[in-house]
Parts: structure tokens; C-alpha cells; sequence
């Protein structure tokens, strides 16, 4: 069993964090990064081609991190693969030592550095979700019996910010009842709006773990972008403000993280951080929380 | 030319379980044409239905359901067995379908399940759009089709890019999950929105050549010897 399903089942407060495999095969840098935070992380979370920016894959990056003995949460996504593939890059993966998945539907195609690519979706997430559940019960999609089957432990993702809520609240509960055994959220900066969601959600009958997405600012100019372009992040204007006043944006950021974890740690059952190649900060942020 | 099956008599009952009245619509364009549309479906269904104890509170076949003007003219002559109506049961291919939705605010049956294109594209003059993936999701998504209307042809509801309405792709695009939401919503059936659609089987779909059909193929073939 994963240190991650061990945690969250036994109601401890569980931290994940990302890690982006490189574009191109010099790994080093991602690897030092990840190792110099690796005690205070429970698994990493390494993105499948995240945005559809052509990347090295999340398995091989995987391995190296569970080579090192650290835990990873294999994210994977329906764009690329067909059902034959998925299936198959599960089997691999689990032999190679991941333990966690996370099943995503990915971005579409055209917003990437490849925009010309053929999209798949074949599958949709809660589509994966059954696949795992699927071969974690000894057969695959078609229901030909495996010569031995994982024991996946999986997630899914969920948007706090989500507008209307109610189909994502809806949406959420079925990805529950496919088998996803936890929660990461997208990043979150308003306590409020993630308050909402959860009463939401478990009035809903959904007691699913759930791990706060958080996303380290690194300029006024960055939030006001992501506030506009990425789909249910709301970064309120007080928090803006505060970035673009602020004569040390990077500590401004990192203390903004913290309260936001501050504020919903209660009300969640952990953390998943997002630092997009701030890494090193992320002790800086969990210093200063009361975790 | 666009060519349909007949979906079969069980699945269609299982649509209608809630309801006790429906008016049965017939197209008497490409589907007359192939057999599964036309005058003589809707009377073969209307019996079906009658025999079964549902009320058929009227029938009517128009000619190219796709063509929104027209079908909507034909159906005002009908609305008041309309509104008396649970639902509609269509006999078309999926465009005539998700045009009927667009005109009646009662929950649209498809009768059938496209499959082809036949062998020259039909032309229809509204913005639906049928992939005759043959299977048709309909039923369960309020007329409005998901593999056509979500770019990524989710089957399970909006992905993480829907927000208020608009898809993640293009600016101005809506969500399709986003419409068949407030569909569903609007038709008091948002319990829909909780089937689990499984992902789709291709079997009727391939090459767009209908099953019996294609016993010249190569991967037929390869299937029969098995």
C-alpha cells in the first residue's frame, strides 16, 4: 500500500507535489530539486505532458523518482492514448513501482507547444477511472482475464472555482463512485470559494479525501493571467494587490501559499503543491504554515 | 444520404419507463429513404407503444426533421398533442434528433442510431451535427450530443476547462457539457447527468459501413475465423 493511500485512509494530513519532467533528457535539475524537499513530500506528482507541451514522459520520470525511494502519483490523461495504450502504460507502470495514478481528461491538443497534433480522448476520466478499477479487479477493458493484476490507488481531479458548481459537484461524485480514492484540486486562492466547495461536495454524499491545490504567484502579472485564462481560478483583486505592492513579490507569494493553506488545512484532508519550478521555496511555504 | 438503425424495441421501452404519453415523430427524408424513418416506422411504433399500454398522443411525419424552419412550421400544427405529450419519440438520424430537442422544451427519444453518411454527405441546413457513431447518446444527454458539441467528446460530463459556459479551446466556444446541463436542467431531469455513459464500442461505427455489410472485409475476415 502507498504511503499516500496509508496516510489519507488513516485521516492524516497528506502532502504531494509536482514535478514536471524536463523537456528534453537532462533530468539532473528536476531531480536535485525534488530530492532536496523529498522529506518534507509524501509523493510527487509527476504531470503527464501538462498543458499538452510535448515533455518526457510521466512513467520514465516516474521510475527515477521511485528508483530514489520516493513515492510518485502518476498522473495520466486520455488525450494521448487510446484504450489499448492507457491500459497498457498502467500495466507498465505498476510493474515499474508506481502505486498511485491520477486519471485526468488533459488539456486539449491546441492549447500546447504542438497544436497541430491529433487529439485521442478516447476514454474521458471517468471512463479511466472504471479502466483502473478494471484491471485492479484481473481483467482488462474487454474482460479477458490478466496474468496478474495492479492494485492501483486512484485519484481525480476537482475545481473548487468551478462556475456553475453544480456539474462539477455532479461530475465529482461519479468520478467517487468510479473509484477515485482522492482529490487534487486545482489551485486555490480564495478560502471561501474551496469552504463552499467542500460543504458543497459533502453535503453531497461525497467523503472522498481531498488535497488543496496551491500555486505559488510568482508576479501580479502571472495571477492576473491565470485569473483570466485558466478555467475556475479566481484570484480575488485583494490578492493581486497585494502581489503587485509588495517590494518582495517572491516572499509576498510564498507567505500568500501559506495562509491559503493556513485557511482550508481544516476543512481538507491535505496539501498538493504546484510550484512550477519553485521548488526550493516550497520549505519556505510549509515553514510558515501551522502544519 | 444518411443511413440509421433502428435502436432495439428493449432499449427504446427502457427510455420511456417514466413516461405514459408520447408523440411519435417520423423523418421522411434520407431515413424514409433507408427504411428506418418514414410513415410506416412511425405506425409500426405507434402500435408497438399502443400495445404495450402507452398513450400515443399523436404521430406526424415531416420531411427532413434537420431542416429546423420547416419542422418547426409542421409541429406548431401539433403542439397542443405535443404539450399533452411525456416526451417524443424520434425516428431519424441524430441531427433530426438534436433539432427536435432545440424546438420542444419535452424530452426527445432517438428512435435510432446513426450510422453512415452513406455514400455522399447529406447537406442540412442547421447547426447539429451527428459523428453516426452509432450508438446514440441522445437518450441521456438532452438532445444535445456530447461527441459533437465537446470538442474532446467527453461522455461523462464537462472536463476542468468549462467555465461559466465556455470551452477552454476557443474564446466564444461554448461547453457542450455545459448545454446539456442546463438542458437537462430545464427539462427536470438532471438526474441524467449521472449515468454513467461506458466508453463507446465502435461496432456499428467502423468505416461507416453497416455490420451486415461488411462480410467482404478484410478484418471480418479475421473476425470469422475465430
Amino acid at each position: 500500500m502507498s504511503i499516500l493511500q496509508q496516510k489519507l485512509e488513516a485521516g492524516e494530513f497528506a502532502i504531494t507535489c509536482e514535478a514536471g519532467p524536463p523537456k528534453g533528457v537532462d533530468v539532473e535539475g528536476e531531480l536535485h530539486e525534488v530530492e532536496e524537499i523529498s522529506d518534507l513530500i509524501d509523493a510527487f506528482n509527476v504531470t503527464d505532458l501538462q498543458s499538452s507541451a510535448m515533455r518526457m514522459s510521466s512513467v520514465a520520470m516516474c521510475r527515477l523518482l521511485e528508483e530514489r525511494d520516493l513515492e510518485t502519483v502518476y498522473q495520466m490523461t486520455c488525450r494521448d492514448r487510446n484504450r489499448l495504450g492507457l491500459q497498457s502504460s498502467l500495466l507498465g507502470a505498476w510493474v515499474l513501482g508506481m502505486r498511485n495514478v491520477l486519471a485526468l481528461t488533459g488539456d486539449y491538443t491546441t492549447l500546447g507547444d504542438h497544436p497541430q497534433a491529433k487529439p485521442v480522448f478516447d476514454l474521458d476520466s471517468i471512463q479511466l477511472l472504471e479502466t483502473i478499477q478494471t484491471l485492479n479487479s484481473g481483467e482488462d477493458l474487454v474482460g479477458n482475464e490478466l496474468q496478474g493484476s495492479p492494485q492501483f490507488f486512484a485519484g481525480a481531479a476537482a475545481n473548487p472555482g468551478a462556475d456553475p458548481l453544480e456539474p462539477q459537484i455532479i461530475k465529482s461524485r461519479m468520478k467517487a463512485q468510479y473509484g477515485a480514492k482522492f482529490f487534487q484540486t486545482q489551485a486555490v486562492y480564495d478560502p471561501e470559494i474551496f469552504a463552499n466547495f467542500i460543504e458543497e461536495l459533502r453535503s453531497a454524499g461525497v467523503d472522498t479525501p481531498v488535497m488543496v491545490g496551491i500555486l505559488p504567484l510568482k508576479s501580479a502579472g502571472m495571477a492576473r493571467f491565470m485569473d483570466s485564462n485558466i478555467a475556475g481560478v479566481v484570484i480575488p483583486d485583494s490578492v493581486i494587490k497585494e502581489l503587485s505592492d509588495a517590494s518582495d513579490t517572491v516572499r509576498k507569494s510564498l507567505e500568500i501559499c501559506a495562509r491559503v493553506i493556513n485557511d482550508t488545512a481544516d476543512l481538507c484532508e491535505g496539501v498538493h503543491l504546484m510550484p512550477m519550478g519553485w521548488e526550493r521555496y516550497v520549505p519556505d511555504i510549509l515553514s510558515q504554515t501551522n502544519l | 444520404m444518411i443511413l440509421s438503425e433502428p435502436k432495439s424495441w428493449e432499449e427504446i421501452q427502457g427510455y420511456l419507463e417514466n413516461d405514459n404519453s408520447v408523440f411519435v415523430l417520423g423523418c421522411g427524408g434520407c431515413d424514409a429513404a433507408t427504411g428506418d424513418g418514414g410513415a410506416e416506422r412511425v405506425t409500426d411504433l405507434s402500435k408497438k407503444l399502443t400495445e404495450e399500454g402507452w398513450k400515443v398522443s399523436g404521430t406526424r411525419v415531416v420531411e427532413f426533421l434537420c431542416n429546423k424552419a420547416l419542422a418547426g412550421m409542421k409541429l406548431a400544427r401539433v403542439s397542443e398533442q405535443i404539450e399533452q405529450s411525456d416526451s417524443l419519440l424520434v425516428s431519424c438520424c441524430g441531427i433530426g434528433v438534436q433539432a427536435v430537442s432545440k424546438l420542444v422544451d419535452k424530452q426527445v427519444h432517438p428512435a435510432n442510431d446513426t450510422i453512415s453518411m452513406g455514400d455522399f454527405h447529406g447537406t442540412w441546413p442547421s447547426e447539429e451535427t451527428c459523428k453516426r457513431c452509432g450508438e446514440c447518446l441522445l437518450e441521456y444527454t438532452g438532445g444535445i450530443c456530447p461527441l459533437t458539441m465537446c470538442i474532446k467528446g467527453l461522455l461523462n460530463g464537462a472536463c476542468g476547462g468549462s467555465y461559466q459556459g465556455k470551452c477552454e479551446v476557443e474564446p466564444g466556444r461554448p461547453c457542450g457539457w455545459e448545454l446539456i446541463y442546463q438542458r437537462l436542467k430545464d427539462i427536470g431531469r438532471l438526474d441524467l447527468l449521472e449515468q454513467y455513459n461506458p466508453p463507446k464500442t465502435r461496432k456499428k461505427y467502423e468505416f461507416g459501413v453497416p455490420v451486415e455489410e461488411r462480410s467482404s472485409l478484410y478484418w471480418a475476415i479475421e473476425a470469422e475465423e475465430e
